[in-house]
């Protein structure tokens, strides 16, 4: 358990710095490279400065919402990644999965917690008694919950084919092949559910091209214009945790978790593997697919523009929600009937 | 499974008191130093107008509303999702019905001009 904690925390600091090294390299700049080889340090200096910030209250701020905002901000992204299974010992065993709990309820677990979040953002903004934060906290939560709908219409879709909502029986769900060469993952399965809940999760985590509720230009620094050192510091954590356990979350049950299509127990077993090595062969599977998942959503904040409130919302009630449920009526149309 | 469910108790103490060192290590460690408007809300160097806790668009509310009902919808479907070839096609038509009631509940706030920002 602390293990997993500290790892994720280990995560967390270098996404920024990963982020900053990306988008660097994106618009051909040089990106943070002066503290420690290639700049590694630099997740310890900024952790670091933002200790030795002084902690500013407002003076119309209300202190107990305005103390309480970043902490329901920066918690659930931490604690939903309890449920993703990272790997397993045994290939077999529907139950064995390496992840802090591996609990029935799973991905409404991870629902249920992660949508905490946006309490954070919502008092941040409003306990600040700042214009510019009051707008931003009031986009976040408008945001949040109408993509909260597209994804839970969307997971829906899934939890059909894998008859479970225990995170490690979807990635079960999800082993061998299609017509023998397609890997029998979610994402070609439900292509359809995958494109909305992609879409959403962007929009969930307040990611560019959906960043409006810090959207710079507008709103200063949206919900957190008034936060200083670690507050501000928790909020910025914890929008990365929340990146990170998406990702987490999008390679569990779009791109079949920790198992690669081609390995099962019996191909292990023929290999001569034990249990341990296994082990570390699905965390190391598991740790590539998320990677790969995280460097897609650091891609796309440098690449795309950011729409318009209007365009977002249009976007998640009118189009999104239609799809999502047009997927649903398919998927048990074909389940029952074929 | 019990011990599945402390475990995550104990893990969500864990979260949750690692925040409170943070937040407690910049309360301890940053300097304190007074100013003038240093501690009225920033809007961008000019005076301040008036307070920030006063009217804002309905829409917000409308959306929130709206988000209730609709959410509660996917909670209703959970269930159903996940057992859905034991219903059957009975249990299939069950649910056809629901969604359509719902359905002509948002076909109707899309005509009223719920769903338009402008």
């Amino acid at each position: 358990m602390l293990s997993v904690f500290g790892m994720l925390m280990l995560f967390v600091s270098y996404i920024v710095y990963a982020e900053r090294r990306v988008s660097a390299f994106i618009q051909d700049r040089l990106g943070p490279n002066r503290v420690g080889w290639q700049g590694l340090m630099q997740p310890w200096a900024d952790a670091i400065k933002l200790i030795l910030k002084e902690d500013i209250y407002p003076d119309k701020a209300d202190k107990f919402l305005f103390f309480l905002a970043p902490f329901i901000a920066f918690a659930p992204g931490l604690i939903t990644f309890a449920l993703i299974p990272i790997g397993s010992l045994d290939f077999s065993d529907p139950q064995a999965a390496l992840a802090i709990s591996n609990i029935n309820v799973g991905i409404l677990f991870i629902l249920a917690i992660g949508s905490l979040n946006f309490y954070g953002l919502a008092f941040g903004g409003w306990a600040s008694n700042n214009k510019w934060s009051l707008f931003g906290g009031l986009r976040a939560s408008a945001q949040m919950i109408s993509f909260e709908i597209a994804m839970g219409f969307a997971l829906i879709s899934i939890l059909m084919t894998a008859e479970s909502v225990n995170m490690n029986s979807i990635v079960h769900s999800q082993t061998g092949t299609l017509w023998g060469f397609i890997p029998r993952w979610n994402v070609f399965v439900q292509p359809l559910a995958f494109l909305v809940f992609l879409i959403a999760a962007f929009a969930e985590n307040n990611r560019l091209p959906f960043d409006m509720p810090e959207a710079e230009p507008e709103l200063v620094g949206g919900y957190h214009t008034e936060y200083s050192s670690l507050k501000f510091g928790l909020f910025f954590l914890g929008e990365y945790a929340a990146l990170i356990t998406m990702s987490a979350v999008i390679v569990t049950l779009f791109f079949g978790g920790w198992t690669l299509p081609w390995v099962s127990q019996e191909t292990m077993a023929s290999w001569g593997w034990g249990p341990i090595i296994s082990g570390l062969f699905s965390f190391a599977v598991f740790i590539v697919k998320w990677f790969a998942v995280m460097f897609f959503y650091i891609w796309v904040r440098w690449t795309l523009p950011r729409v318009r409130y209007d365009q977002l919302m249009n976007l998640g009630w009118k189009v999104l929600i239609e799809l999502a449920f047009l997927n649903i009526l398919i998927t048990a149309a074909i389940g029952l009937w074929l | 499974m019990r011990e599945s469910y402390i475990t995550i108790l104990m893990y969500i103490t864990f979260v949750l008191v690692n925040g409170v060192i943070m937040l407690a290590l910049s309360h301890f460690f940053g300097p304190r130093r007074q100013g003038r408007g240093k501690f009225d809300p920033y809007e961008c160097g000019v005076p301040i107008r008036d307070e920030a806790h006063k009217r804002f668009p309905v829409k917000f509310y409308l959306i929130a509303t709206l988000f209730i009902l609709f959410d509660i919808e996917t909670v209703f479907l959970i269930p159903w999702s996940v057992t859905y070839k034991q219903a059957g096609v009975t249990g299939f038509l069950y649910l056809l019905v629901f969604l359509a009631v719902l359905t002509s509940g948002f076909i109707y706030l899309w005509r009223r001009g719920a769903l338009e920002w402008d």
